[in-house]
């Protein structure tokens, strides 16, 4: 990488970071998406501060109810890791469908989280949890929803100043089903569609739903249209397409040389009909 | 003095044939093997290249200041610096092709994204780098065109001023009675098919470290090339310096595809910074720069008309084929779309064929060799037009393909483009790959499909090719081959070989064909290639030669050395008539014999010379091809496609080639898989994509769709074998078989499946969103 002159400091704790990115620096976790526009000098940061590094920022655990992610924790972790796998299953399969096995064993959650590509697969998957997002500055401590917190693209509620250094995602109550479905862009490996959707049963019939879609516009939403035309409904395939078929509404997709707005439209009902359908067959 | 030795006193296995793993890969997979990018030289400083961001534009002023004043940066220099300095070459010799100047820094005017327009030199590389963001350029710029069609249409931009219709050249190639031949047709399909720009993309981008001596005169070039000799032929003539005092070094390459079939600005420049500032300077290439300005494949836009009998019988063929030159010529780049003018029979026996090329000036990188260059593009034009007039006369695509197959008797086959096919049985080797994938079977499981409204396709190529480049009468710099065979004094074996192998193995199968030959032990044997000062001279590894040519020529030098081994045996041994073999040299009266190794070691010694001979014991061999080799073979490929999303899933691949005789089938085996894997990349996912502006939209990894291995599907691969009599090894070419075969079966089997929707044709790539499109109704 030939990228412009900078600075890096790996401070070796998480106060000593804030007051680095209070003074202007660039905080760096895992660098999936930094790096490659600083290779190309499309980014040009003059002072890095490496918040990957940072023991304060790595942990997973699980506390009255909720699991708490150190935003330091690597995709492959959360892929891996047996709490994640045992007790929130669908961030842990939409962790496992990010990039390829070098960018998981190096990019991190908060990282992934804070830079809200559009495209990126973490946000469906958040949304539908109804995660919280913990960002921290040199000033304080606050906690927004991911609905809050993913704004536009690469447009997000963290002030200057401010990092996210947790993910706050409950645990999967035992009959719930999950399941995240992607249409991958085959060069990149993101998102053209990324559907995340969790099912509760009551009876035959569909009791709460949460569907969280990425990749198809600027930013990730919940597809509450969706969840609406399948709540006290018959737990059937007629249904579930009905429903998936408001997946795009009142939104504007994107167009770009792997899917026109078209096509990606329709893209958000199949992924949405099977996400729903795998969910659905892994609830209990 | 003498000399002991340990010579093997058991009989060695043969190796010619055997699946022996390559030699080379130890140094390969652990990272130790020597690029152009491991080499350090003391005081060795680095050049970046300051290139054009526009695909059209006039240079007002370089403004070099800043760049200069940064400290670590030793030079910059424009193009008004490089006075002296010739142009890249183009080997091509069409009459009344126009050559525009390609200088290896722009003058008053950039014709292509990426164009060099300076080149800093500094201490390192990120002082280069940073020097170049300080050079300012101040440019007019003009309007683009990058769609050959577009810039065939009156009015569009020119690209080169003094040719306002942006053609380069046109070629025809005429044989038989066309026009009777449309005369008695009874139909005739016509269909536009493209062929579109891929980048080839090797692993190691280029580079060049270049060591200039002042006090000698002479140039030490290392670079990533397929063509250490000719390389150094040609840039010494570029550079003005000679070819005696230049040693040109072709490390490790990691991997090639015609792409370093060539000379480059870079090159050059690099030698020439050098050259000024009398230190050793490297330049790497980034893999944006890959993308930008190391050339292009394919590019074609292809106009056929096929004329038939009601029966199927194929009468002739009409092709205007618009070639996609790119803005400059580089080495090869017109003469690429004349093979796929001659390869466009395919295996059909049919004799009247008119074909126009009209080579297009665009403002984009040129386009040049890549793994297959030409015969891709004419076979998945011939496959997809026999498939369309299959379809247009109900007939199955295996019967029309049966009905026209030139015959086992035809052969050696003149075709109407002046070719002559050395041998083959088409109609055999299709048979067994029909046989293999139960072709009748599946058409039964395919009607069974469609009933339930599942879209299955099967798809057949059935492919030829022209390979072992060739003969020198048709290959520019000439198309022979060289290989030089030495005993050491101790009795060990040094091959240098004229080719210049980057991954495809020869390290491993020459030393096969050399141990078998003289009985040597294999670890004995050492084969070095791709450095000017210790290879005698050669052409290089392009056009699927290595083993057919170079392997050849070592062949002869084998025999002769063995010729040689036998006199200074008879000798020792003090007999008339001696046999050799296993390595031993045998008197059969009285059963004395001595190992070659001893015959070596005297021979070096000067002990007994026979009359006569010289001392010594090493062979240099040129060897020249009669003709070019043709392999052949057929792919089917089983598809299904999910007309909800588009979405393409390869069911079951069956390959049969015929290559002729193989020293590895290993790396048979490598070479099939990794040209398989790139033909689909062509027909799935790979395109070289232009904004209108000359951006390359599809610049990076990011976006160009390179195949992984996760999708490949199994290759159910085998062989028959039609041995060549062109060589004595009876070897064909393997190098780019798997390039020319899979595309048009992949595109066959999805068109196949989308019959029932009417489909007819779809260019490539497939991508799901045109095969959506297609099964939603909306135009592609």
């Amino acid at each position: 990488m030939i990228a412009n002159p900078f600075e890096y400091s790996t401070p070796a704790t998480l106060a000593e970071a804030l007051g680095l990115i209070a003074d202007g620096a660039k905080p760096l976790s895992g660098g999936m998406s930094l790096i490659p526009m600083m290779k190309l000098r499309l980014a040009s940061p003059e002072h890095l501060v490496d918040i990957a590094r940072l023991p304060e920022l790595n942990y997973i655990r699980e506390e009255n109810g909720e699991l708490h992610i150190g935003a330091a924790v690597t995709h492959y972790d959360v892929e891996s890791a047996p709490l994640l796998c045992g007790k929130c299953p669908l961030l842990a399969e939409t962790a496992g469908h990010i990039g390829d096995i070098q960018v998981r064993n190096r990019g991190t959650l908060g990282g992934s989280v804070a830079h809200a590509d559009p495209a990126a697969d973490y946000p469906a998957a958040l949304q539908a949890l109804e995660a919280k997002i913990v960002l921290r500055s040199a000033a304080g401590e606050r906690v927004v929803t991911a609905a809050e917190f993913f704004i536009d693209t690469f447009t997000t509620a963290l002030e200057p100043g401010e990092i996210v250094t947790e993910v706050v995602v409950p645990v999967e109550p035992g009959l719930t089903g999950t399941s995240y479905q992607k249409c991958l862009q085959p060069a990149s490996g993101f998102a053209i569609v990324g559907v995340a959707a969790r099912v509760r049963r009551d009876g035959a019939n569909f009791g709460a739903v949460q569907v969280g879609i990425t990749g198809l516009t600027g930013t990730s939403y919940r597809a509450t249209a969706v969840e609406q035309a399948l709540v006290g409904k018959p737990a059937t395939d007629e249904t579930i397409r009905a429903a998936a078929a408001h997946a795009a509404d009142g939104v504007e997709a994107n167009s770009d040389l792997h899917a026109s707005a078209d096509y990606r439209t329709s893209l958000a009902v199949s992924y949405t009909t099977r996400a729903l359908h795998s969910a659905l067959s892994r609830s209990a | 003095m003498s000399t002991t030795f340990a010579p093997s006193t058991t009989k060695l296995e043969k190796l010619v044939g055997k699946r022996l793993r390559r030699r080379e890969d130890p140094r390969l997979i652990t990272g130790t093997a020597t690029y152009v990018e491991d080499v350090k030289l003391p005081d060795m400083h680095h050049a970046v290249i300051v290139r054009s961001p526009h695909g059209a534009a006039d240079i007002r002023s370089i403004d070099i200041s800043k760049a200069k004043a940064l400290p670590g940066v030793v030079a910059v220099f424009t193009g008004a610096d490089i006075v002296g300095v010739g142009t890249v070459p183009c080997g091509a010799s069409l009459p009344g092709l126009r050559r525009p100047d390609h200088h290896i820094l722009a003058q008053d005017r950039v014709y292509l994204v990426g164009h060099p327009v300076a080149v800093v030199v500094a201490t390192d590389r990120y002082i280069a780098a940073d020097g170049a963001d300080l050079v300012e350029v101040e440019y007019d710029i003009k309007q683009a065109v990058t769609d050959p069609e577009k810039a065939l249409a009156p009015g569009a931009p020119a690209v080169h001023s003094q040719w306002p219709d942006n053609v380069a050249f046109t070629f025809h190639q005429n044989g038989g009675d066309i026009d009777a031949a449309f005369a008695e047709a009874e139909v005739v399909v016509k269909q536009r098919i493209t062929s579109q720009r891929l980048v080839p993309n090797a692993m190691e981008t280029r580079g060049v470290v270049a060591d200039w001596k002042t006090n000698d005169r002479s140039l030490t070039l290392y670079t990533s090339t397929q063509i250490p000799h000719l390389a150094r032929t040609l840039l010494a003539g570029m550079l003005g310096i000679e070819e005696n005092r230049f040693r040109l070094i072709a490390p490790e390459v990691g991997g090639g595809f015609g792409s370093k079939l060539n000379v480059y600005s870079e090159e050059a420049l690099t030698a020439w910074v050098s050259m000024k500032i009398g230190k050793p300077v490297k330049w790497i290439e980034s893999r944006r720069e890959n993308f930008m300005v190391t050339i292009h494949g394919r590019g074609h836009v292809d106009y056929f008309e096929i004329a038939a009998k009601r029966d199927g019988t194929i009468l002739g063929l009409k092709l205007k084929l618009i070639q996609d030159l790119g803005a400059f010529h580089q080495l090869l780049t017109p003469v690429i779309p004349t093979l796929s003018v001659l390869m466009m029979p395919g295996l059909y026996n049919f004799r009247n064929i008119q074909a126009e090329v009209v080579g297009t000036f665009t403002n984009c990188v040129p386009t040049d060799a890549y793994r297959g260059a030409g015969r891709p593009e004419a076979t998945h034009g011939i496959e997809r037009m026999v498939d369309i007039l299959a379809a247009e006369l109900g007939m199955d695509p295996a019967e029309i393909r049966f009905k026209n197959f030139v015959r086992p008797d035809q052969f050696p086959f003149p075709t109407a483009t002046g070719l002559n096919y050395d041998s083959g049985d088409y109609a055999n080797t299709f048979q067994k790959a029909l046989d293999t994938i139960d072709y009748h079977g599946l058409r039964k499981q395919q009607a069974e499909a469609r009933a339930a409204g599942r879209l299955m396709g099967i798809g057949i190529s059935t492919y030829g090719e022209i390979c072992a480049m060739g003969p020198s009468v048709a290959t520019p710099a000439g198309g022979w081959e060289s290989a030089t065979v030495k005993f050491e004094p101790s009795g060990k074996v040094t091959v240098l070989t004229g080719t210049s192998p980057h991954g495809q193995g020869q390290e491993t199968s020459f030393a096969q064909l050399t141990a078998d030959e003289l009985g040597v032990p294999i670890d004995d044997i050492v084969v070095l290639h791709g450095d000017t000062s210790i290879v005698q001279y050669g052409i290089g590894t392009f056009g699927s030669r290595n083993t057919a040519v170079g392997g050849a020529a070592l062949f002869y030098a084998l025999q002769e050395i063995k010729e040689k081994l036998k006199k200074f045996g008879a000798a020792m041994l003090k007999a008339e008539e001696v046999e050799l073999g296993d390595g031993v040299c045998l008197n059969p009266k009285t059963g004395e014999s001595v190992t070659v190794q001893e015959i070596a070691g005297a021979a070096y010694r000067g002990v007994v010379i026979p009359p006569g001979m010289d001392p010594g014991m090493v062979v240099t061999k040129f060897w020249e091809p009669a003709n070019f080799t043709y392999p052949f073979g057929a792919h089917i490929i089983v598809s299904e496609v999910d007309a909800e999303t588009g979405d393409i899933e390869i069911k079951r691949y069956v390959a049969v080639d015929d290559i002729g005789n193989q020293l590895n089938p290993l790396l048979v085996d490598g070479q099939l898989h990794g040209g398989a894997a790139q033909g689909l990349g062509q027909a799935l996912w790979e395109q070289g994509v232009y904004d209108d502006n000359g951006q390359l939209v599809t610049g990076e990894f990011m976006d160009y769709t390179m195949p992984r291995a996760r999708m490949m599907p199994w290759i159910e691969s085998s062989h028959t074998c039609t041995p060549s009599p062109v060589n004595p090894l009876g070897a064909k070419g393997v190098g780019e078989a798997g390039t020319i075969g899979s595309t048009p079966a992949m595109v066959n089997s999805v068109v196949d499946a989308l019959s029932p929707l009417g489909v007819r044709h779809i260019d490539m790539p497939l991508t799901p969103e045109k095969i959506w499109k297609l099964t939603n109704g909306r135009n592609a």
